[in-house]
Formats: structure tokens, C-alpha cells, sequence
């Protein structure tokens, strides 16, 4: 299954040991993963009432919050790796949270839905907005208020002085690491603050 | 699911003196409790229940004979529910200076051979939990699997956290505040002083004149009820609504149906509630402030619980104790890379939501019971 995959792909992102925090967590399956297989610590932020006691149960440390209220509650660079998977799209504020990401974090990883993807390009060629397994909504019904491509996210990342370690695609459950802004359904960055300019 | 049913209250006397915060010692004490469910061979399974303001070690259950007796928990602690007898041994016990059987104010100082009345020492949430410890100890549990509290019971819930950080693996701390807020004192005086304003007062020494500052502990009820409700609740429950149906254009006669819930309530527990054990808990609430020695610094004063693993939960509409102080709390634990989890029930019903059974609240406290079970080798629940 290609989001299984995914979630591998990610997590090999992740240094073994890692203090981790996971925002826009869901059910917490990625830092169970985490936890188990990486040995890594720390927690996950969730809004969603459901995924709360789910977390709970499978012993996943979960804190919820509405990340639109920012991330004061952490101090700075007080995690190793933050992750915003699949998160930033449903976010209003989006360069707010790029940069508390990166001021949380010595390193941040970002994944979402890559506008770009030629399919998506072919459908508004055609004059409709894409619909597909990576984007399943409708325009009108869609939770993502924010759509992006990968080259835009590049742009946005370098604007607020980040310095990306790592870019590149996954589709299918595979990375795409040639033509990711065309080929790849969902982006990925892997990146830490610029160290400022003395 | 259903309720553990009939259950007696047990008492335990200390003769070993207890060093109180204040300076003074509390020579001799008894301590009231109740038990449910059966300790584990290696003790592993006790969970304590710490109460708030007005509740006491009576939890869960019911008495016998005694008509609408459940304890104040009786919808989370039994058989089945989420804080399961089954698995655990859950014990409640009555704090120190309450008017519920451990040893306060009504009771006599052996110093004088009179009723203490004012003269009961100031007792702090720190000394409560020392003499909940000291009952752990005689019940021979070395450490407790959970200790929870709502409220005043959460911070009682925090401090064993602070105090005696290795007698205790996991703390559920619900609707609580790391410290009471300039306007949650503020509440606090107004019910003290509708208390000791009261004639029947006497400064504290009315049990032999055979009266009671009852109006004035009405009035504190009064008070202390508004800050347990929302504003949503309240008007989804009264609104404006008249007890006549029209105006009656007077000044004192009660016109609107709030008033008479709040009448209502107040006169109830002004006949089984005591003055100065109000005054007691109140003062407790404003003392309490782990914070206070580190210079304020509440994640400093969290240092000392890196090893215990924490619940956190409020509810949105609780305004005397609201979301942002149990995110306070979050963040101290968050510092020191603490175990914790956090979750903020949207439920309508004010600070008051912690007693009732909100079913995402409930599911919550089930999961997390459940992961303690297991960690305390506790049969698993549906396999008894």
C-alpha cells in the first residue's frame, strides 16, 4: 500500500533517537512507528477530537491544539525533527507555521499535495480543477485552502531564510527525485534554518 | 455497566505527628477512605482519587439504605466503566480539615478539649498529599499505578508528582490550573467573607453556641456555583425564563428561574456543608502555586516529575479553569521532555463537565486506563 510506503519514506527522514514532534499527527501511527522502530521520542499535535483517545490507546503522547493558534507552547529549537505531514494545505497562516516550524526545530520536514503534478495540469489545460487520489475533493468542498506546487514551496522555503537539505517527490509510494514538480503527486522538503549572517 | 453498589467508608488513625506547611503540626489525625475493586500480589494496580472543594472520599457506590447516596464519581469508577474495578484498586480518601469524617475543624483539639473551629491548622494541597501518603503507606502499596483529580483534585493529583514523585507512575490531572488567577481569589474572598460576615459565625467558634453561619455559607454556594457553569449552559438550562410567568415587580422575591436554582443550591449545602472547612479548602486553592518557589518558573518546579507520565484534559467552555492553565501545565512538561498527552473536550457544560459523562471525554480517560492496565498488569477489561 502506497501510504504505508510513504510513511516509511518518511520516517527514514528521521535520525534514529530523534525528539520528535509530529504536528497534524491523526491517529498517531507515524510516531508509533517512530517510536518503535527508530527509538525516538516526543509528540504529536492533533485537533481532531476522534484521533485523541486513538492516540491515547496506542500509547502515542498527543497534545491537542489548533496549530492556527501557532506553536507557543514549544520553545525554541526544542525538538530535533518537526514534521508537518500532509498539514500545511489545511492551514491559513502558512508562512506563519513554516517559520514556528523552523524555529521549534533544528530540522524540518514538510510534505503536501504538489499542484503541479502533470495530471493536475492536464485537468485545468482542460479548463476543471483536478480531482485525484492525492486531491480527492471537489473545489468546492475541499479542506486544502492553500494549494501549492512544488517549485512554489522552494520559493516560499528560501524567502524565509530556510536551507533545504532535501527535496523531492513521492508518488505511488515511490520517491521522485527527476522532475518532481511534474511527476510527483506529493512534494516533499526536508530543510533547517539558515544560520543568520553575523 | 453498573454501579459497584453498596460500599462503607473506613477510618485509619495516625499518631505519628504531621508537619504541616504552615510551620504547625497536626499532632494526631484520622483519616476517612474508601476502597474498591481488590489490590493486585505485587500492588501494582492502586489508583487514588483525590476529591475538590466539596466531594469527599465516598467516589463510587452507593450507601446502604440510603437513597440517591452514589459518590461524585460514580459514573467513571466501577465495574466496567472507564476507571474499571475490575482491574483496579481505586481509593478515595477525605482530606484533612474536611467536614466528611477525617479529622477537622467540628472535631476537638485535644489541646483544649474543645472543637478546633478557626483554630483547625491552615492545611495546603502539599499537606493533604502527604497524609494521602502516609494512608498508601498503611494500605502497604508502594507506588500507585495513577493518581487523578478533578480540579482542586488535580492539583492534589500534580503535587504527588512534585512530592513524591516515585510513589506514583501516571497523573490525570482534569480542569485544573497550575495556580488560582487574581479573579479565581477574587470568587474565593467573596464566599469567605459572605462566611465570616455571617452573626452565627462567632470568628470561626459557633459549634458550642449551637448555631451556624448558614446564610453566609448559602451565599459562598451561591457564588462558588456561578464560576461551575457556562454562560452557554446557564442560558440553555434558565435563560430568563420566570418562575411566575410574568414580572411580579419586587426587589426580593425571586423573579427569574436562576435565581431559584442558585437559592436552591446554596440551601442544600448549607445543611451538610461546614463553615470553616469552606474557608479551609478555599484558602488551599489560593495557596496552592508550585511555581512560586522556582521564582514562578512552573517548568523548573516540574523538574522533580521527569518520570512520570502525565494526562492533562480541559473543557472549552470552563472559564474558572480555563484551557489556557492546563496548556500552562502542558508546557512545563513539554520543557523537561515530560510523557504527556493533552486534550480539550468541547463540552458545553462549563468546569462543571469534569463530574458528568461527557462520551469524549469518558472514551479518553477509558483509553488511557486502558494503556495503564496494561502497563500495570491489570487483567485486560472483557477478559474477567
Amino acid at each position: 500500500m502506497s501510504e504505508r510506503r510513504d510513511l516509511e519514506l518518511i520516517a527514514e527522514l528521521v535520525p534514529p533517537g530523534s525528539h520528535v514532534l509530529d504536528l497534524g499527527c491523526g491517529d498517531g501511527e507515524l510516531l508509533a512507528h517512530l517510536t518503535s522502530r527508530r527509538g525516538c521520542t516526543g509528540y504529536g499535535v492533533e485537533i481532531a477530537d476522534a484521533n485523541i483517545p486513538r492516540c491515547v490507546q496506542r500509547g502515542v503522547q498527543v497534545i491537542q491544539l489548533n496549530l492556527e493558534d501557532g506553536l507557543a507552547l514549544f520553545g525554541d529549537r526544542s525538538f530535533d525533527v518537526v514534521l508537518q505531514l500532509d498539514t500545511l494545505q489545511h492551514l491559513r497562516n502558512t508562512e506563519r507555521m513554516l517559520q514556528e516550524t523552523a524555529r521549534v526545530g533544528r530540522i524540518g520536514v514538510v510534505s503536501f499535495p504538489n499542484f503541479a503534478h502533470w495530471p493536475n495540469r492536464l485537468s485545468v489545460a482542460r479548463g476543471r480543477m483536478p480531482v485525484t487520489k492525492t486531491l480527492p475533493y471537489q473545489w468546492y468542498d475541499t479542506p486544502n485552502i492553500r494549494v501549492g506546487t512544488f517549485a512554489d514551496f522552494d520559493q516560499l522555503a528560501r524567502r524565509n531564510g530556510l536551507r533545504i537539505l532535501d527535496a523531492f517527490g513521492l508518488h505511488r509510494g515511490a520517491p521522485v527525485r527527476h522532475w518532481p514538480n511534474l511527476r510527483a503527486s506529493v512534494a516533499v522538503f526536508r530543510f533547517e534554518r539558515a544560520a543568520v549572517p553575523a | 455497566m453498573h454501579s459497584i453498589g453498596v460500599v462503607q467508608p473506613q477510618s485509619r488513625h495516625f499518631d505519628q505527628p504531621l508537619p504541616l506547611r504552615s510551620g504547625a503540626t497536626l499532632s494526631a489525625y484520622t483519616l476517612v477512605y474508601e476502597t474498591y475493586g481488590t489490590l493486585n500480589a505485587q500492588a501494582s494496580n492502586a489508583v487514588l482519587v483525590c476529591h475538590a472543594l466539596n466531594a469527599s472520599h465516598h467516589v463510587a457506590g452507593r450507601y446502604e439504605n440510603e437513597e440517591r447516596s452514589e459518590g461524585w464519581w460514580d459514573n467513571l469508577v466501577g465495574p466496567g466503566k472507564p476507571l474499571d474495578t475490575d482491574r483496579f484498586f481505586v481509593i478515595g480518601v477525605n482530606n484533612l480539615g474536611s467536614c466528611f469524617g477525617s479529622t477537622g475543624p467540628m472535631h476537638v483539639n485535644p489541646a483544649t478539649g474543645r472543637p478546633y473551629g478557626a483554630d483547625f491548622p491552615v492545611v495546603t494541597v502539599e499537606d493533604w498529599v502527604d497524609a494521602q501518603a502516609r494512608l498508601i503507606d498503611a494500605l502497604g502499596i508502594g507506588q500507585l499505578a495513577a493518581v487523578i483529580g478533578g480540579s482542586l483534585g488535580g492539583m492534589q493529583a500534580l503535587s504527588w508528582t512534585l512530592r513524591h514523585p516515585r510513589r506514583v507512575r501516571h497523573c490525570i490531572a482534569v480542569a485544573s490550573a497550575p495556580n488560582l488567577s487574581a479573579q479565581n481569589i477574587a470568587f474565593n474572598e467573596v464566599a469567605r467573607r459572605a462566611i465570616t460576615t455571617d452573626p452565627d459565625f462567632h470568628g470561626g467558634h459557633f459549634y458550642d453556641r449551637g448555631v451556624a453561619p448558614a446564610r453566609g455559607l448559602r451565599v459562598a454556594r451561591m457564588i462558588g456555583h456561578i464560576t461551575y457553569l457556562s454562560d452557554d449552559s446557564m442560558a440553555a438550562k434558565f435563560g430568563r425564563e420566570l418562575r411566575n410567568g410574568g414580572l411580579g415587580y419586587t426587589t426580593q422575591d425571586i423573579e427569574f428561574q436562576i435565581e431559584s436554582y442558585l437559592r436552591h443550591q446554596g440551601e442544600k449545602f448549607s445543611e451538610y456543608f461546614d463553615a470553616n472547612t469552606y474557608l479551609l479548602i478555599t484558602r488551599a486553592l489560593d495557596y496552592f502555586d508550585p511555581a512560586a518557589a522556582h521564582g514562578g518558573d512552573l517548568s523548573a518546579a516540574f523538574a522533580p516529575a521527569r518520570d512520570n507520565r502525565f494526562l492533562i484534559v480541559s473543557f472549552t467552555t470552563d472559564w474558572r479553569f480555563a484551557p489556557a492553565r492546563s496548556r500552562e501545565l502542558v508546557k512545563a512538561l513539554v520543557d523537561n521532555r515530560i510523557v504527556v498527552s493533552y486534550a480539550e473536550i468541547d463540552a458545553p457544560h462549563g468546569h462543571d463537565a469534569f463530574l458528568l459523562d461527557d462520551a469524549r471525554y469518558h472514551a479518553l480517560l477509558r483509553a488511557y486506563f486502558d494503556r495503564i492496565a496494561a502497563q500495570a498488569g491489570a487483567p485486560s477489561q472483557g477478559a474477567r
